[in-house]
């Protein structure tokens, strides 16, 4: 009886250890620029296949790709390109063997989309020297260890969190403003981060509070934790991560602004979503392709930002944004496209 | 920057967000414990409240009808119930094992309707904040404890109901010679089988309702593995509160009091790290857990171990 008292209780504490903890998708910071190109059809369609971490249907991470990867087949055709996804890949074990069983299947391009998947992609891509694999966000291709055809993508986060930050400040009553995080890396971090100097540049008087809930599925944490915001005077709030969809509908029942990030998050409620900052992977996507159509398969790392289009503020249109606001978020994406504007986050 | 902590309204927010957070655990451990006392592990709790979470999200939103989307998530509980308590009582299977079958299926049932039924998440609108009459606008208490949903009011009611039927009522005190002395009870010609089938539903079905607080009172909203581990840290608190309906309560609103506490903590940017402010709790809840072990005394005697009538 008491031996398996004692193992019952080491089996509920090994469960709490796997409930607490965060499966990450961070990102290292940018540091290459990306290269232009545009996709030269080929004769035979080009198969994409996609690893990546939560639901293709997140309103986020994973769903930015599959959008990405949808509108690029609508505009090249579904003759020209296709493209197959293994969901929910929290597990990097799981996440290796579908890299490798596409690999085996002769795709032409393999993304891990993920940056926890780089270890995998860095073992697996030598033994399948004929085929791309890309991924993200990440900045490392692997190249300094001898491998060649590894591809990593990343995204300039800081810019998008930065024009947030600069109507968040415009919009704010009470000067406070809110930013959420999964953990203190990555492109969610680069997005705070941005959120915090464009908010500052705006107004020094405005005050930008911080919560990490150390977890990218925690809903109930994540919404909690906009509670606090709220409570503590935020009145415009802005997340990262798949677990925000809570915290949006908190902010909604609370009357507090939201600021989307990675996908377009309106449709989640849009009496209170300002704008988005979406990535659109087609940018480094189309880059890719016509590098592998030009016989490289690897050793570049593509970084999207305002200027290469990659990096997009989508506005909702149910919400009214006062025209000078407008305007000034406008000058401010054209400002940090042509250089004339730096994030100053490193 | 530790003294903004004390302030007034930081202690009054992290109680009230503490007393919303520890809604969900209240309701799953308090049913939970009935099936302990009866001897019956349900380590399924977690898929049962995942289950019921998208029953109450999926009738929200396509009728805005709350009371029935309350009523249907506690009757998929009240189903999921039955099927745990045929697995172990019924079955005899062994209940650690059978109980993460129930949760790995209502994790992948949860998230499969949701992607056919759904796809894409939308907020809905779920139980409002209820500001009871002349309690409400008290100084200090009023905000903490007299302005929440009214599934909170209802969680917190739960727990001296719970005391009165497991204590005072006939069926509470079969409930726990089932748990005890299965044999007597037996021999006295209680149904130790219907018993426990009882306990079973009624724990699954307040599971079912701690499911639908998350989706359609506190997030109003569904997604994905929505509960990421509430359930297991119900199971956790049943051990912490000694199988005793009060100090369950007591150990759900410390875990919810520090997890609250620690978002004002970041919130108010004092300087501790997030990684540390986010272990709080789970350290606090392993640390209850080898609290738990020591006083064994109070534990089900007859728990995990299915009744076999001697002939």
């Amino acid at each position: 009886m008491k031996v398996r008292y004692t193992f019952f209780i080491i089996a509920l504490v090994a469960m709490l250890a796997l409930a607490a903890c965060a499966t990450p998708t961070a990102a290292p910071q940018p540091t290459a620029a990306p290269a232009q190109a545009t996709a030269a059809p080929a004769g035979k369609p080009f198969r994409i296949a996609v690893v990546m971490p939560s639901a293709a249907n997140d309103l986020a991470f994973s769903q930015s790709m599959i959008d990405a990867l949808g509108e690029l087949q609508k505009e090249m055709g579904k003759d020209k390109l296709e493209f197959v996804y293994s969901e929910n890949m929290f597990n990097v074990t799981d996440a290796a063997t579908a890299i490798r069983d596409y690999a085996t299947k002769g795709y032409d391009l393999i993304l891990a989309h993920g940056s926890q998947y780089g270890a995998s992609v860095q073992d697996i891509a030598p033994d399948f020297p004929n085929t791309a694999f890309a991924w993200g966000t990440a900045v490392d291709t692997f190249k300094e260890k001898g491998v060649n055809n590894v591809f990593a993508y990343t995204v300039a986060s800081d810019q998008g969190g930065y024009v947030e930050g600069v109507i968040g400040a415009k919009l704010s009553k009470s000067k406070v403003l809110g930013a959420l995080g999964p953990i203190p890396a990555g492109d969610g971090q680069l997005t705070i981060k941005g959120f915090e100097a464009g908010a500052q540049a705006t107004d020094p008087n405005v005050k930008v509070q911080t919560t990490f809930t150390n977890s990218f599925s925690d809903v109930a944490l994540m919404s909690q934790a906009a509670q606090t915001q709220i409570a503590s005077g935020a009145d415009v709030l802005t997340g990262t991560s798949q677990s925000v969809v809570g915290a949006v509908s908190v902010a909604k029942d609370k009357g507090a602004l939201w600021f989307g990030n990675q996908s377009d998050q309106a449709s989640l409620a849009p009496e209170i979503v300002v704008a988005s900052q979406v990535y659109d992977w087609t940018v480094a996507l189309k880059d890719m392709m016509a590098k592998i159509n030009g016989g490289t398969r690897g050793g570049e790392v593509f970084i999207m930002t305002f200027a290469n289009k990659g990096l997009v503020m989508v506005y909702n249109p149910a919400y009214k944004l006062p025209d000078d606001v407008k305007a000034l978020a406008d000058k401010t994406v054209a400002g940090l496209a042509d250089g004339s504007i730096q994030t100053g986050i490193k | 920057m530790l003294e903004q902590l004390f302030a007034p309204a930081v202690i009054i927010g992290i109680l009230a967000s503490g007393i919303q957070l520890a809604t969900p655990y209240l309701y799953a451990s308090i049913g939970e414990m009935f099936s302990q006392v009866s001897g019956v592990l349900n380590l399924g709790v977690e898929g049962v409240m995942l289950i019921a979470a998208f029953v109450a999200y999926y009738v929200a939103l396509k009728t805005s009808n709350l009371i029935l989307a309350l009523a249907l998530a506690a009757l998929a509980g009240a189903l999921m119930g039955l099927l745990t308590a045929f697995l172990s009582v019924t079955l005899k299977a062994e209940q650690g094992i059978s109980g993460i079958g129930i949760y790995l299926f209502g994790l992948g049932l949860s998230d499969l309707l949701f992607l056919v039924l759904v796809g894409t998440p939308t907020a809905i609108r779920g139980f409002p904040e209820l500001d009871l009459p002349v309690l409400s606008s008290m100084p200090v208490l009023g905000p903490i404890l007299f302005s929440q949903n009214i599934l909170v009011y209802f969680a917190f009611a739960c727990v001296p109901l719970a005391w009165f039927v497991l204590n005072k009522t006939t069926l509470g005190l079969k409930v726990r010679a089932v748990g005890q002395t299965p044999e007597a009870a037996d021999s006295l010609g209680i149904s130790v089988a219907r018993v426990r089938y009882i306990a079973v539903i009624v724990a699954a079905t307040m599971a079912g309702i701690a499911g639908a607080s998350l989706s359609i009172a506190m997030f109003n909203i569904f997604q994905q593995n929505l509960t990421s581990g509430m359930g297991f840290i119900a199971v956790a608190l049943v051990y912490f509160g000694g199988w005793r309906p009060f100090r369950v309560m007591l150990g759900a609103l410390l875990f919810s009091m520090v997890n609250a506490l620690q978002l004002w903590i970041q919130t108010l940017g004092i300087g501790l790290p997030s990684d540390i402010a986010g272990m709080l709790p789970y350290i606090l809840t392993i640390i209850a857990l080898i609290f738990a072990a020591r006083q064994i005394v109070t534990q089900p005697t007859a728990l995990t171990k299915p009744f076999e009538r001697g002939e």
